[in-house]
C-alpha cells in the first residue's frame, strides 16, 4: 500500500514535470538543427539526423537584436521594480498599521484597480504616452508598468506588514526613533522576505506583459524581449524556427531559476495577504 | 518640530498614500474616463479631432457579427480554460506539497510554463503546432493513426491544429491552460500550507482515509483560496490576448477571436479608436461583476 502510493506520487510529479517542460525540450532540440534535417517531415523530430549547429543561436546575437531586446527587458524591469517598491511599500504600511478608519475601503479600492486590465486602457494609454512626447521609446514602458504592479503589490506587502510584531515598532520608539524612522529601520528590514517576493513578482509581470509593448513602442532597438522575439525574428511568412527557440530557452531557464529560489518566499506572502488580510 | 511630523499617524498615513493614489489616478482613473470619452467618439489614428457621436459606435460593433463571434469565444475560453486551470492546478498543488525526492527539479519544469514570457512559451508551442512539422502529428503518423487511409484521424498528413476552428480553439484553450496552471497550482499550495496541521491530524486519527481527508476536510478548507485564485485568473484569462495573437492571430476566419484581440485589431490595426474603445469597454461590466464576487469570496475567508 505504501509503495504503491509513494510510486504514485512520482508517477505524478514526473508525468506533471513533463507536460510543463515538454514544449521546451522540443525548443532546445530545436535550436540547435540544421535547416536540412529540421525541414524534413520525415526525419525523426526528436533526434539529430544531422550534426547539431550552434549557427541559429548565435545568429540571435550577431544579426538580430536579441541582445538589445534581453537588456531592455532587464533595465525595464528593475526600474519598474525600484519605482513598485517606493510607491507601494509606504501605502501597504499606511494601509496595514497606521489604523486609519478608511483603510479597509481603501484596500478594496486598491484591489479594483487591480482588476482593470491592460486591454481596457491601452487605447487611451497609448494617446497619454504620445502626449508625453515617449511615443516609440522604451522609457514609456517604465511609466506605465507599474499601473500593473503597484495594485498587486500593495496587496502582497499588506499580508507581510501585518505578520511583522507591533512591539518591534513600539520598542524603536521607545527607544527614540519617530514613526517614520521605526518604520524604516525596523519595519522595512524585517519585511524583507516580502519585499524579494515583490521584486520577484513585478519583474516576472513586467518581462511577459505584451499589450503595452506592442501599442506603445514599435522602433525594434526599443523593443522589450516579449515583444521583440516574435515580431523581429519572423519575417511575413518567414520564422526562424531555430532562433526563436533558442530565444525562449535562453530567456525561460534563468526567470525559472530565479522564480524557483523564491517560491517558499512569495507562497508565505500570498498565504498572509488572503488569510490574515 | 520634523520630528512632530514624522510622529502624526493622519499625515503620515497620507504622506504614503498619496504618491500611489497620485499615479493610479494618473494613469488609470484617468485613462479609463479617457477609454468611455473614445467609445463615445469618433477619434480615428488618422484624424484624432474628438467629436461626440453618442452611441453609434456600440451600435456599429452590435451590428458586426464578428463582435459577437469574439464574445462568445471569450466566454467559451475563459470557462473551458477556468475548469481546467482549477483542477489541473489542484491536483499540480498536492503533487508539490508531497515529499519526494527531486522536488526541486520538478518544481523549476513545473513553473516553466508560468515564467516564460508568455509569447515566448507561445512561440514554443507554435512551433508545436506546426503545420507540417508538428512533432505531434509525427508521433501520430508513427502509431498509425495519421496519413494512412482509414486511419483514426483521417488520411490527411498533419491535422493542421491551427487550421482547423475546432482544434484551433482546442489549441489555444490547451496552451493557455498550460500556462496558467502552474500559477493556480501556487496560489492553491498557499492555501494548503495554511491548513491548520492538527485539523488533519484529528481527520487521520478518526480514521478517515486519503480521498475522504482530500474531500471533507482539505477541499472544503481551501474553497475560499480556490475561489479567489479562479476568478483572479478568470479575469486574467478574460483579458489576455497574448496566446491568441501568437497562435492564430483571432483566425481561421474568427474561429479564435476574442473581445481584446478584436479591440486591439479594430483600435490600433485599424485604426478606429472609438469602436475599439467601445469593444474594449463590454469587458468592464463583466469584469466588475468578476470582482463582486471574488470580494465576496474574500469576505467569507475573513469571516471565518
Amino acid at each position: 500500500m505504501y509503495f504503491w502510493r509513494r510510486a504514485g506520487v512520482y508517477l505524478l510529479a514526473i508525468g506533471a514535470a513533463f507536460f510543463c517542460a515538454a514544449p521546451f525540450l522540443w525548443s532546445l532540440i530545436t535550436a540547435f538543427k540544421q535547416n536540412r534535417d529540421l525541414y524534413n517531415p520525415a526525419n525523426n523530430p526528436f533526434v539529430f539526423n544531422r550534426p547539431a549547429t550552434s549557427d541559429h543561436v548565435l545568429y540571435l546575437f550577431t544579426k538580430a537584436a536579441f541582445g538589445t531586446f534581453a537588456w531592455n527587458t532587464l533595465w525595464v524591469g528593475l526600474l519598474v521594480v525600484l519605482i513598485t517598491l517606493a510607491l507601494s511599500l509606504p501605502a501597504a504600511y499606511a494601509l496595514a498599521r497606521l489604523d486609519r478608519p478608511w483603510a479597509g475601503w481603501f484596500g478594496i479600492a486598491i484591489f479594483l484597480v487591480y482588476l482593470v486590465p491592460p486591454s481596457l486602457l491601452f487605447l487611451s494609454l497609448s494617446r497619454i504616452v504620445v502626449a508625453f512626447g515617449l511615443q516609440d521609446d522604451t522609457f514609456s514602458l517604465v511609466l506605465i508598468y507599474p499601473t500593473i504592479t503597484v495594485p498587486v503589490s500593495i496587496w502582497l506587502l499588506i499580508g507581510f506588514l501585518k505578520a511583522v510584531p507591533r512591539d518591534i515598532e513600539e520598542q524603536a520608539m521607545v527607544d527614540g526613533y519617530s514613526r517614520l524612522g521605526a518604520f524604516w529601520r525596523a519595519v522595512v528590514p524585517l519585511t524583507f522576505p516580502g519585499i524579494v517576493a515583490v521584486i520577484v513578482f513585478a519583474f516576472t509581470l513586467t518581462a511577459s506583459e505584451f499589450i503595452y509593448a506592442l501599442s506603445f513602442v514599435s522602433p525594434s532597438t526599443e523593443k522589450v524581449i516579449s515583444t521583440g522575439v516574435p515580431t523581429e525574428l519572423v519575417r511575413g511568412d518567414v520564422f526562424f524556427w531555430q532562433s526563436l527557440q533558442a530565444a525562449t530557452v535562453l530567456v525561460a531557464l534563468p526567470l525559472a531559476v530565479v522564480f524557483n529560489l523564491f517560491l517558499d518566499r512569495f507562497i508565505t506572502g500570498f498565504t498572509q495577504g488572503a488569510v490574515k488580510g | 518640530m520634523r520630528q512632530r511630523l514624522a510622529d502624526r499617524e493622519g499625515t503620515l498615513a497620507w504622506l504614503f498614500l498619496m504618491p500611489s493614489v497620485i499615479y493610479i489616478i494618473a494613469l488609470v482613473g484617468l485613462p479609463f474616463l479617457l477609454a468611455v470619452g473614445f467609445a463615445l467618439s469618433d477619434v480615428k489614428s488618422g484624424d484624432p479631432s474628438f467629436d461626440f457621436v453618442g452611441f453609434s459606435n456600440f451600435d456599429a460593433i452590435f451590428d458586426d457579427p464578428v463582435f459577437w463571434r469574439s464574445l462568445g469565444n471569450t466566454f467559451l475560453f475563459t470557462g473551458i480554460s477556468m475548469l481546467f486551470i482549477v483542477i489541473f492546478g489542484k491536483v499540480l498543488a498536492n503533487i508539490l506539497v508531497a515529499d519526494f525526492k527531486g522536488k526541486w527539479l520538478v518544481r523549476f519544469l513545473v513553473l516553466l510554463p508560468w515564467t516564460t514570457p508568455v509569447t515566448l512559451g507561445a512561440i514554443s508551442w507554435l512551433w508545436l503546432l506546426d503545420s507540417i512539422f508538428s512533432p505531434i502529428d509525427w508521433i501520430l503518423r508513427q502509431l498509425g493513426l495519421l496519413g494512412e487511409p482509414g486511419a483514426l484521424f483521417g488520411a490527411q498528413s498533419n491535422m493542421y491544429w491551427l487550421g482547423e476552428p475546432g482544434l484551433a480553439m482546442a489549441s489555444v484553450i490547451a496552451v493557455h491552460v498550460w500556462r496558467l496552471t502552474p500559477l493556480a497550482a501556487v496560489i492553491m499550495m498557499a492555501g494548503l500550507v495554511a491548513i491548520p496541521r492538527d485539523l488533519d491530524e484529528a481527520a487521520r486519527v478518526d480514521g478517515a482515509g486519503y480521498w475522504r481527508r482530500m474531500f471533507e476536510v482539505t477541499i472544503p478548507l481551501t474553497l475560499p483560496v480556490i475561489a479567489v485564485s479562479a476568478l483572479f485568473g478568470a479575469i486574467f484569462t478574460f483579458t489576455d490576448m497574448a496566446v491568441v495573437d501568437v497562435l492564430t492571430n483571432g483566425g481561421p476566419n474568427n474561429a479564435t477571436q476574442v473581445l481584446t484581440s478584436w479591440a486591439f485589431f479594430k483600435g490600433i490595426d485599424g485604426g478606429d479608436v472609438g469602436q475599439g474603445a467601445a469593444v474594449a469597454l463590454f469587458l468592464f461590466p463583466l469584469l466588475l461583476a468578476a470582482a463582486i464576487a471574488i470580494l465576496r469570496a474574500v469576505r467569507r475567508l475573513e469571516v471565518r
